[in-house]
């Protein structure tokens, strides 16, 4: 197979907010699950990596915000190096960038309105968060994004009461209660059904707008990809092989992200 | 139907050492009797031994110089069970969350399980002995023994349930930039409250048994009580003890649902 010119990502010259470089990560040695990716990410919509299963798409999501540690390769957020982090730093840094999980972590035994007050839990000591004496500012806010996920009536039930739906809802809340300046989302669909997975989709644009944050966010579902991200990254085999709008995402690029083309009929 | 039947290889696996093993019990059972001269005449006559001995003990005696006596030994039981639950689980927190091979690193773990390991190696009634030599005749050795103990058992059940965790909940608080206590109080502690309960109180019940005996070797409460009567024949009393101390037992179980109800 030839390889295929990757169509540009950004007006040359524009200093994208979040850059991978040379990004590589092993988890046993000699065993790359991602070979030197470098990807200047879109500063502001939903961008969708997508690609075949073991590919590296999860491994990169958590690299950005150090779940999981770099080989190599640098990961540049407004112009700094994330990986030279140490503790205190990497939390702040963390609490900069929201994350939503393909299963949710909530934590099951609380309820929604911890859940999503947890996403204050950068800023607030640690007696006051198990005294649960959280600034007023944040209560309302957590009241506010409840409203916006149409979860104000569930506030007071245990996380581990609701449907999946509801708690991917919980789950987003509680990152947009960070007021992150990215977020991250790792399968936010994969758990759901079409219906909801379309749901969910639709609320992390509406995030993605209304804050003006950028969404970057792994997905296994092409044609949802197609339709909700502004900006798509195909990845095999641990490489970029696409990087560029929807409308440029070819059947030739699909064939090369996943291999085959029975699938493609 | 029939044929296939027939063709296919048996769905089970006849388990030959674990026969053998259970066929070795069988028998090593039976020698060990023989040695120790467990023998049915044996038992017949102790039967009988067994029956006038209930029989000395009935009716229980309740005059009242002996409830008092009762009374106090029996309190301070309840106080040595107390105090030494409430100190054994204060430090069990944060003793089993440093054993949680899951959250601490190898250098800290090391020593914590040992440190639990020590707790468990010996009864209560050695420990017991160790602290009136140590701190002389009374309450204290007791509490100290009994806290010895709670953090043996409590310690030990609340790391290992800290170890069975879903790890996808700290993950999440992790990522949301939090520090280290409120990773623990969030992402660990909501996960395994209801167990640590479950441990306490019933360490707080194994307590509670335990502070009637660690007194017979001098360490305080309703043993030394208890001892004094049986060496003195006084077969009634000791009737009257042990009807009062089924009845803490039986308060002391009720209580502990009602807390674990509390805890769901």
């Amino acid at each position: 197979m030839t390889a295929m010119p990757l169509p540009a990502s950004l007006p040359p010259g524009a200093a994208a907010a979040i850059e991978v470089r040379g990004l590589s990560k092993e988890y046993r040695r000699g065993v790359p699950v991602l070979r030197d990716v470098s990807i200047a990410f879109p500063d502001r919509g939903i961008t969708a990596v997508i690609g075949p299963s073991g590919t590296g798409k999860s491994t990169l999501i958590r690299c950005i915000n150090r779940l999981v540690e770099p080989t190599a390769g640098e990961i540049l957020f407004h112009g700094r190096d994330i990986t030279q982090l140490r503790r205190r730093e990497l939390r702040e840094m963390r609490r900069r960038i929201g994350m939503v999980f393909q299963e949710y972590n909530l934590v099951e035994r609380l309820s929604v309105m911890e859940n999503v007050l947890s996403g204050r839990l950068g800023y607030v000591t640690p007696l006051k968060a198990w005294l649960r004496k959280y600034p007023q500012a944040d209560i309302n806010a957590a009241f506010d994004l409840l409203d916006t996920v149409g979860l104000t009536a569930h506030a007071n039930q245990r996380a581990d009461a609701l449907s999946g739906g509801q708690r991917q809802r919980v789950g987003i809340a509680r990152a947009v209660m960070q007021q992150p300046e990215l977020l991250l989302a790792d399968e936010p669909t994969s758990s759901l059904d079409p219906k909801t997975s379309v749901e969910i989709m639709e609320l992390l644009v509406s995030i993605a707008e209304s804050r003006n944050i950028p969404v970057i966010l792994n997905i296994h579902n092409v044609p949802l990809a197609r339709r909700f991200a502004g900006h798509i990254i195909g990845m095999s085999g641990g490489k970029v092989v696409y990087n560029g709008p929807p409308e440029g995402l070819s059947d030739d690029y699909l064939k090369q992200i996943y291999g085959g083309e029975d699938w493609l009929e | 139907m029939n044929e296939t039947a027939q063709s296919r290889p048996p769905a089970f696996q006849p388990n030959w050492p674990a026969r053998i093993a259970w066929l070795v019990l069988a028998v090593y059972a039976v020698y060990a009797a023989s040695i120790l001269d467990v023998t049915w005449e044996r038992f017949v006559t102790g039967i009988d031994h067994g029956i006038k001995f209930i029989g000395r003990m009935i009716p229980p005696d309740t005059e009242a110089s002996k409830m008092q006596l009762l009374a106090k030994g029996l309190w301070e039981s309840i106080e040595i069970a107390i105090i030494a639950s409430a100190l054994g689980i204060v430090l069990s927190l944060p003793i089993g969350l440093l054993a949680a091979r899951n959250l601490m690193p190898a250098w800290v773990t090391w020593p914590m399980r040992l440190f639990i390991a020590l707790c468990r190696s010996f009864h209560q009634v050695i420990v017991a002995i160790l602290f009136v030599k140590a701190v002389g005749f009374g309450a204290l050795a007791g509490i100290l023994a009994l806290t010895v103990a709670s953090i043996g058992f409590v310690a030990k059940l609340f790391a290992e349930a800290i170890e069975e965790i879903s790890l996808k909940q700290v993950e999440a608080i992790r990522a949301t930039g939090a520090p280290f206590m409120n990773v623990i109080t969030y992402g660990v502690m909501p996960q395994v409250l209801t167990r640590f309960v479950g441990f306490a109180t019933y360490q707080v019940d194994s307590n509670l048994r335990n502070s009637t005996m660690v007194g017979i070797v001098g360490a305080g409460g309703i043993g030394g009580t208890m001892f004094a009567a049986f060496q003195k024949f006084d077969y009634d009393f000791l009737l009257t003890i042990l009807l009062a101390i089924i009845a803490v037992i039986m308060v002391s179980e009720a209580l502990q649902n009602w807390i674990k109800r509390l805890y769901q």
